[in-house]
């Protein structure tokens, strides 16, 4: 039913690149990119757009997916959810695009999944997240809290100490993966001394950091959204607050490292699949090509690099699937052998949940704010939706579950 | 001893939670209070402040000197927006929504396209100092003492100069004010940009504590209108006294069950001021003054 069909081309920002190196009858795909080039969550999502474009320029002047040219169909979704559902179904119904890239912030996948699910369309979603989306209609490349936390946690417990604050964002994305740390700190022998959930768009921390002083914990988990709450760490450094930090969303991400004065960051850790300090071939070859196109690109993140990928695991889908049809796309992703070398590592798509299996980079934030990586995690599995009975090659359930909400038992 | 920490973090606090809410609130008092325009594009001269300060203290400008440029700053673009687009709306507050709306929502674009999603700053100044197991922010004390100076220094603007007695008069009774030979139009323009002025101070305040980005008025603008509203039209008698209670709450809140409890705390304040006191501390004082 995605068949693609001209005639729509005069949809706001549309940008045709296909060049003259496709004959006259070669239709092109059409891939809608829905994300927030304006609004709170901007700065973190603009170079996922640009990652789309230059992969998109890359695979035309290659010529294109399977002969045909890949067109991109752009909306900018202003960080906002009702835009994202307007414009899903503009980008499906309308401009009858074939795949969409869609989303940054959780509440905002959440909002437009259901429409998606409607018209039985295709949709990446490039972030890193919360988990647990079990949907055939979507593809995830972006790691998950089995990625990030059964790596980050156990190192900062046996480097640091057992006792751990969490301050996370008061919506799905920080409450879900709170539930992620407070299982994994219990399983790794740690202790929950604190806990705080933070408004999105609140900036004055002065009570908190007294709060997290109080509680005396070895180390904060900063599960932070949006740059009101970036803030944070400002005002932290300034209160000499001085206490080692995780964080499974921070500095790949926001960059915060790159916009706040040093110290305030330092020693946080987060584990990312993508920076664009990781001193890799791939790595320095992507940042290379990204910034000939796009030289004032503050910084490359985990997301641009995930968007980046995804174009060529796309790719890679139609040409092995002869067609853009969703069945048939989910027939190869059934083989269980979809892979692509991102800019960051290896990226596999798990046939059970659609997720992807990423290198798990731990990026550690020092003094002056360089960055350097202690240790890294090859091959690590998006395994629990699986384990826990997700398995969307028997069943669709379109569902999101969370380890206190996991699938029904008998699947 | 112990008695003695609790009770000074707690001050801390409470002073944080103050100086926050004044200085979010003294431009919004002046020009939503005073004046009766709802500007919505308060945030953003909040903005103008913290981007203009911090560019300065990069060009290297003392801190000081550059946030009272980012104060100036924002007054000047204040006086330009009074001139262009509210003037012809002092007689229509409910347009002044929609067009301020309207500005609010240029700037913040026109910011992110012009200089990009975010800005380095500046940094914290002054370090900290440690008490009974506490550290705190010598800066937050600074912004707690420009807290209380502004209230100062506009109290004796309004009371003990002849702008602030003219301001006072053209906005009270207008048609009189000029009938004695006020220039009303120029003052609008001044006190206009006096409110923006104070937004933009707020701003290069704040500015070495925050991300720097084109939506950072946002942040603001909960507490700034919060602040007005629960302190009706008069500065002093409204939004110090707003402020001070305001902030005891937030403070108590936020200390006992976190960010979100103060938070439905402040917004809780509200509704029941403005059922119990329809036009705020202030406008129930000078009644019962009068």
């Amino acid at each position: 039913m995605l068949r693609t069909s001209r005639g729509a081309a005069s949809a706001l920002g549309v940008l045709l690149l296909a060049g003259a190196a496709f004959g006259q009858d070669a239709e092109p795909i059409k891939l809608g990119v829905l994300e927030d080039q304006s609004g709170d969550f901007a700065l973190a999502t603009i170079g996922k757009v640009h990652a789309i474009q230059l992969a998109a320029e890359e695979i035309n002047a290659a010529g294109g997916i399977d002969g045909r040219p890949l067109e991109l169909v752009e909306y900018d979704t202003q960080s906002d959810n009702t835009r994202y559902q307007e414009f899903m179904r503009r980008a499906l119904q309308r401009d009858k695009v074939d795949v969409v890239f869609a989303g940054f912030s959780s509440a905002s996948r959440e909002a437009y999944r259901p429409i998606v699910n409607q018209f039985d369309g295709l949709a990446f979603y490039n972030n890193q997240y919360e988990g647990g989306v079990c949907d055939a209609n979507m593809i995830v490349t972006g790691a998950v809290p089995e990625q990030q936390f059964s790596t980050l946690l156990p190192y900062m417990i046996e480097n640091y100490g057992p006792n751990v604050y969490t301050i996370a964002a008061d919506y799905n994305f920080g409450q879900i993966s709170a539930e992620w740390v407070r299982n994994i700190v219990a399983e790794n022998g740690g202790t929950m001394v604190g806990e705080e959930f933070i408004p999105l768009g609140v900036s004055q921390f002065s009570q908190t950091i007294q709060n997290i002083q109080g509680a005396k914990p070895d180390f904060v988990v900063t599960l932070l959204v949006g740059t009101a709450q970036a803030s944070y760490y400002e005002q932290a450094g300034a209160a000499n607050l001085n206490l080692p930090m995780a964080s499974s969303v921070n500095v790949g991400q926001g960059y915060e490292h790159k916009r706040f004065t040093p110290p305030s960051l330092k020693d946080m850790y987060a584990t990312v699949n993508y920076v664009e300090e990781i001193d890799s071939p791939a790595s320095k070859e992507f940042v290379e090509k990204f910034r000939a196109k796009f030289p004032d690109e503050p910084y490359i993140n985990q997301e641009a690099s995930n968007s980046y990928a995804a174009v060529y695991l796309y790719k890679q889908l139609v040409e092995r699937a002869k067609s853009t049809e969703l069945a048939e796309i989910r027939k190869v992703i059934a083989e269980g052998d979809v892979c692509v070398d991102g800019p960051g590592g290896q990226m596999c798509i798990d046939p059970k949940s659609q997720h992807v299996s990423h290198t798990i980079h731990l990026a550690h934030v020092t003094e002056d704010h360089s960055v350097e990586f202690p240790t890294k995690w090859e091959a690590i599995k998006p395994y629990w939706l699986g384990e826990a009975g997700c398995d969307l090659t028997v069943s669709d359930p379109s569902e999101q579950y969370t380890p206190s909400n996991p699938p029904p038992a008998n699947g | 001893m112990d008695i003695f920490n609790l009770i000074f973090s707690f001050l801390y606090q409470f002073g944080d939670a103050f100086a926050f809410l004044v200085l979010s609130a003294c431009g919004l008092a002046v020009i939503f209070g005073m004046m009766g325009v709802i500007n919505l594009a308060h945030g953003e001269f909040i903005m103008c402040g913290a981007y203009v300060s911090t560019s300065a203290a990069h060009a290297g400008l003392p801190l000081p000197l550059a946030i009272i440029a980012g104060a100036v700053a924002a007054g000047i673009a204040g006086m330009i927006v009074e001139l262009a687009v509210i003037r012809p709306l002092y007689q229509r507050p409910l347009d002044t929504i929609v067009a301020t709306w309207g500005i609010s929502m240029i700037v913040t674009q026109g910011t992110l396209i012009v200089l990009g999603p975010s800005m380095q700053g500046v940094g914290t100044p002054f370090g900290s100092f440690t008490l009974g197991g506490y550290s705190y922010s010598v800066y937050r004390v600074i912004l707690m003492i420009a807290a209380v100076g502004t209230l100062v220094l506009l109290w004796l603007m309004f009371t003990r100069t002849r702008f602030g007695l003219l301001s006072r008069a053209t906005i009270q009774v207008p048609h009189v004010a000029e009938a004695m030979g006020v220039n009303t139009n120029l003052i609008y323009s001044l006190t206009f940009g006096l409110g923006a002025g104070l937004a933009g101070l707020a701003g290069g305040l704040y500015a070495p504590t925050m991300t720097l980005v084109p939506t950072m008025g946002a942040s603001f603008m909960v507490e700034a209108f919060v602040t007005v509203v629960v302190g009706g039209a008069d500065i002093f008698l409204g939004t110090a006294p707003a402020a001070a209670i305001l902030g005891i709450i937030k403070a108590a809140l936020t200390g006992w069950q976190g960010q979100l409890a103060g938070q439905i705390g402040l917004l809780i304040a509200v509704i029941i001021v403005i059922r119990i006191l329809p036009r705020g501390i202030s406008g129930k004082i000078l009644k019962e003054r009068a």
